[in-house]
């Protein structure tokens, strides 16, 4: 039995399958351990120290008021770039010309330009602005800058796939004004891009490090600028139990993006069916 | 089914030249008689779908141009407000609705009761034979299906005017060919005004009560089917419609002398006194395959193509450019044959110069 398997896989395969647990290894390893850290009674002593939910609680007492704020500004982010970016995302697609080519570029650009220099930027322009600087709005600024791109990206890839401007003409043959056309067919027909692009912001604006550290003062502080700061200032198992709350509270968004893509890949396997047996029409005269 | 009325539709002056400075439409009068099926058919870019989208309204004509239903002008009223029924090439059906939601929707947009909403969505669905998918979704639909539901949820508003923008162009041959049958008997059926883009020319023949040719922007021709192909008012209309062959020779005696022989012109034709290069145009069921002797042309067969009920030949010898006729029967033909040809002098097309 163990010669059958050998002869039907050779060396080169198990060469390859010992390499690639070898990766997936060294890549899960930090994070395996660092979460392990977070509920280790004492880093330094090892598992024998005994497992512990101490540090998670005092991540908690000490940064709750971080975890609701990061929640908060990615929501508002969320309805920010929501608000925004489909509209956005349905005239840049409608209209095609030159102007809304140069728009889509401008909108982009934060993708490309380090968070610290528009945060800097953002810095310069504002800062002057005490009470809005001092806000979380400042924050959320930032964010719906950096996050509207993907929001914008994922609705027009959707929109663009369709043919939204025929669907469009065919429900305005039919009667329907503008408002009715982009409440029944625009919006519906995009909903995946906006379900994406909806992920994608939030998991964006929950996780952005750059920007908020440059736009933060002591009383705005996110999740990963929290992180920063434990790791700088508290004990290791603290820092790692910081690791373990972001884990928990990012991983179902990743997965949910993945399945939202997978989704997104059977539907587009779906093709028009074979002609079946079409009964004649027109037969006969209903009355 | 029935419509209320059948609406006559009319373009008067509509011209159409696009930001970027292209003339895609001189201006255009042209007259649809309620109920008519009026064909607009021309290669493409030749403004046939810009006046279909004026007359639906999805474009507005030139400063000038005016869209007339009935007495009403409607130049000014955006689609939704004309009362149209479209189909679209690609269908443009809703994925997000299902066939009976599709069906339902222009009904659904202008407020009707739940109850008679239902008994007209399955009043077209019957119609058209497709109540047994009334729950399927787009994606679910072979092409035919797709093509029939657009069809449905254009007719189920009841509109004045059906607008019809190449429907059948998606589909392959042969269920093109059913699909024409049945909306030809649909069309009769419902006395609607119709108004039918298309490229393809036996499509337009089949359908149209008149039809318009189309040329880069210009109207070529208007008139029936057989005035389109019996009698082609210039060259580009002989040449776009069907296969046409010319002849260019020398007039003499009433016979246009040609390298294969001298054919005999009509009287009236012959009686002009006139010599000199003229040129007629000849369709190949016209001509009709004889022995030499007794004929008033030669050729030779450069190829034959069976073809079941009859032999497409192309003929050289005949004039200057090669001539292609159709030989009906079972006889063979061997390349390098020589045939005979007549051609009855009132079968010949002379173009107004």
């Amino acid at each position: 039995m163990l010669r059958g398997g050998t002869s039907r896989r050779g060396w080169g395969f198990w060469a390859q399958l010992a390499f690639t647990l070898l990766v997936c290894t060294f890549l899960i390893l930090p994070a395996v351990l660092s979460m392990l850290a977070g509920v280790t009674a004492n880093f330094f002593q090892g598992l024998s120290s005994g497992l512990t939910l101490k540090w998670v609680v005092q991540v908690f007492e000490l940064y709750s008021d971080t975890l609701l704020l990061t929640l908060g500004i990615a929501l508002a982010c969320l309805l920010v770039t929501l608000l925004i970016g489909v509209p956005a995302a349905y005239v840049l697609t409608v209209r095609q010309s030159w102007l809304t080519r140069l728009v889509e570029e401008v909108v982009t650009l934060p993708v490309a330009i380090p968070g610290l220099a528009i945060a800097l930027a953002l810095l310069l322009t504002y800062g002057g602005f005490g009470d809005f600087r001092q806000s979380w709005a400042f924050i959320l600024v930032g964010h719906v800058l950096y996050t509207l791109p993907f929001m914008l990206r994922a609705v027009m890839a959707v929109l663009a796939s369709i043919d939204i401007r025929t669907l469009e003409e065919g429900a305005a043959s039919l009667g329907a004004g503008f408002w009715t056309r982009f409440f029944t067919v625009v919006l519906p027909n995009a909903k995946s891009g906006i379900l994406a692009g909806s992920l994608m912001v939030v998991t964006l604006s929950i996780g952005e490090f750059n920007l908020t550290w440059m736009l933060h003062t002591p009383l705005t502080k996110t999740l990963p600028v929290g992180l920063a700061d434990s790791y700088a200032s508290m004990r290791l198992e603290v820092g790692s139990a910081y690791t373990l709350v972001f884990f928990v509270m990012i991983v179902p968004l990743l997965v949910a993006i993945q399945a939202m893509a997978r989704l997104e890949r059977r539907a587009k396997r779906t093709r028009p069916l074979r002609e079946e047996a079409l009964p004649q029409a027109v037969a006969e005269t209903p009355r | 089914m029935s419509l209320s009325t059948s609406m006559p539709v009319r373009l008067a002056g509509c011209g159409k030249t696009f930001a970027d400075g292209t003339r895609a439409l001189e201006p255009l009068d042209l007259g649809i008689a309620g109920g008519e099926t009026l064909v607009l058919l021309g290669p493409s870019g030749c403004g046939k779908t810009t006046t279909l989208r004026i007359l639906a309204g999805l474009e507005a004509p030139d400063p000038g141009g005016r869209v007339l239903f009935g007495e009403a002008e409607v130049t000014h009223l955006p689609i939704e407000k004309r009362n149209v029924g479209m189909v679209f090439q690609s269908y443009a059906l809703f994925p997000n609705m299902d066939v009976a939601g599709n069906v339902g929707y222009g009904l659904r947009v202008r407020r009707l009761p739940e109850a008679e909403r239902r008994r007209r969505v399955a009043e077209v669905l019957e119609m058209m034979a497709i109540s047994e998918l009334a729950h399927r979704r787009i994606d679910q639909l072979s092409g035919g299906q797709r093509q029939r539901v657009a069809l449905a949820r254009a007719l189920a508003v009841r509109p004045q005017v059906l607008l019809l923008d190449e429907p059948l162009t998606a589909l392959d041959a042969a269920l093109r060919e059913r699909l024409r049958v049945e909306i030809d008997a649909l069309l009769r059926r419902l006395g609607i005004t119709a108004i039918y883009v298309t490229h393809d020319q036996s499509e337009a023949m089949a359908l149209g009560d008149r039809i318009v040719v189309m040329d880069r922007g210009r109207v070529a021709q208007v008139g029936p089917p057989r005035e389109i192909y019996f009698r082609p008012a210039n060259r580009f209309v002989a040449e776009f419609i069907g296969t046409m062959n010319l002849l260019r020779g020398e007039l003499r005696d009433g016979r246009l002398v040609l390298p294969g022989g001298a054919l005999p012109l009509a009287g009236s034709e012959a009686a002009d006194g006139a010599a000199g290069e003229t040129e007629v145009l000849f369709r190949p069921e016209a001509a009709r395959i004889c022995a030499s002797e007794a004929a008033a042309l030669v050729g030779r067969v450069r190829s034959a193509q069976f073809l079941g009920d009859r032999t497409r030949l192309v003929l050289d010898g005949v004039a200057r450019r090669t001539v292609i006729v159709e030989a009906p029967g079972r006889r063979e033909f061997r390349d390098g044959e020589a045939v005979g040809l007549t051609i009855d002098p009132t079968d010949l097309i002379r173009l107004p110069d």
